[in-house]
């Protein structure tokens, strides 16, 4: 699976990222976090196989969080659906 | 070939026929377009730049730009799914721009992933999703009709349109949402 790491000064929290490469809200979090020095991971599902794609939509159905994106992810218990500013901001400390 | 340009001029010439205004974020906006100018090129139609396609047109018509849930959700929210299309009053900065939560029914986006991670390619595997799929495509039927689809005529002009909400504003003569009625149909004799 073609996992990309942004690294970051920021390792407080474990981030994961489910993006499309086309979708510019998944753009817009991904910048927020560059900016912020914070360290995540992300893949762009729209560029996975279908292999990639059927364990991405098992893992997001065993999680119960819809196919939608930008979906992140963090510590891996915070699911934050959309470019959610201040959500991400809270659950991140920032 | 779409390219950007021409991806502007089309979303422009549409936003300005539907009364919407395009996102007035410009580097926004270019990812927007860039989006859709990729997807036309993967797939062969702009199908929404923040929704997963498959590349199939049965499974993609109802997310090709402009989506089936745009006016619903411009009216709603301020602007469409992606935020190409954005309301007025978000386009003069009166309101705030958010994120617009899914509103394409969850059968149809189901149909889709399952497509995508190639469940239903396999004759054997994959039950639930070739029904997935296939429940998603008989809305797609003309006259077999998606639940609350009707029609709507513009008092004015005349206009008539089959969806499920009267449009945002009359394409032909731009009269407003309140002009539309419904078409109820019945049999004679």
């Amino acid at each position: 699976m073609q996992v990309v790491k942004v690294p970051g000064k920021d390792k407080r929290h474990k981030v994961f990222l489910y993006a499309l490469s086309t979708c510019a809200w998944c753009k817009k979090t991904k910048k927020f976090l560059e900016d912020r020095g914070i360290e995540f991971e992300y893949i762009d599902v729209d560029r996975c196989s279908k292999e990639d794609v059927a364990a991405i939509k098992s893992e997001l159905e065993r999680r119960g969080a819809p196919m939608s994106f930008p979906l992140i992810i963090i510590d891996d218990k915070v699911e934050i659906l959309g470019f959610k500013e201040d959500e991400l901001k809270e659950a991140l400390g920032v | 070939m779409t390219n950007l340009d021409s991806a502007r001029r089309r979303a422009e010439s549409d936003a300005k026929s539907r009364g919407y205004f395009l996102n007035p974020d410009e580097s926004f906006l270019k990812d927007l377009l860039e989006g859709l100018v990729e997807n036309e090129r993967r797939y062969g139609y702009p199908s929404c730049p923040c929704r997963i396609a498959t590349g199939e047109f049965r499974l993609d018509r109802d997310i090709i730009c402009p989506c089936d849930y745009r006016d619903a959700d411009v009216e709603e929210y301020g602007a469409c799914y992606c935020a190409l299309y954005v309301r007025r009053d978000v386009f003069e900065g009166k309101a705030p721009l958010r994120p617009v939560p899914e509103r394409r029914p969850a059968k149809r986006q189901a149909a889709a992933v399952s497509y995508a991670s190639g469940a239903i390619a396999s004759e054997s595997g994959g039950s639930k999703d070739k029904a997935d799929v296939d429940k998603a495509e008989k809305g797609n039927a003309l006259g077999g009709g998606e639940p609350g689809m009707k029609l709507w005529y513009c008092k004015q002009c005349g206009y008539v349109a089959f969806r499920d909400e009267p449009p945002y504003v009359c394409p032909i003569c731009k009269a407003k949402k309140e002009m539309f009625g419904e078409v109820k149909l019945g049999l004679v004799g």
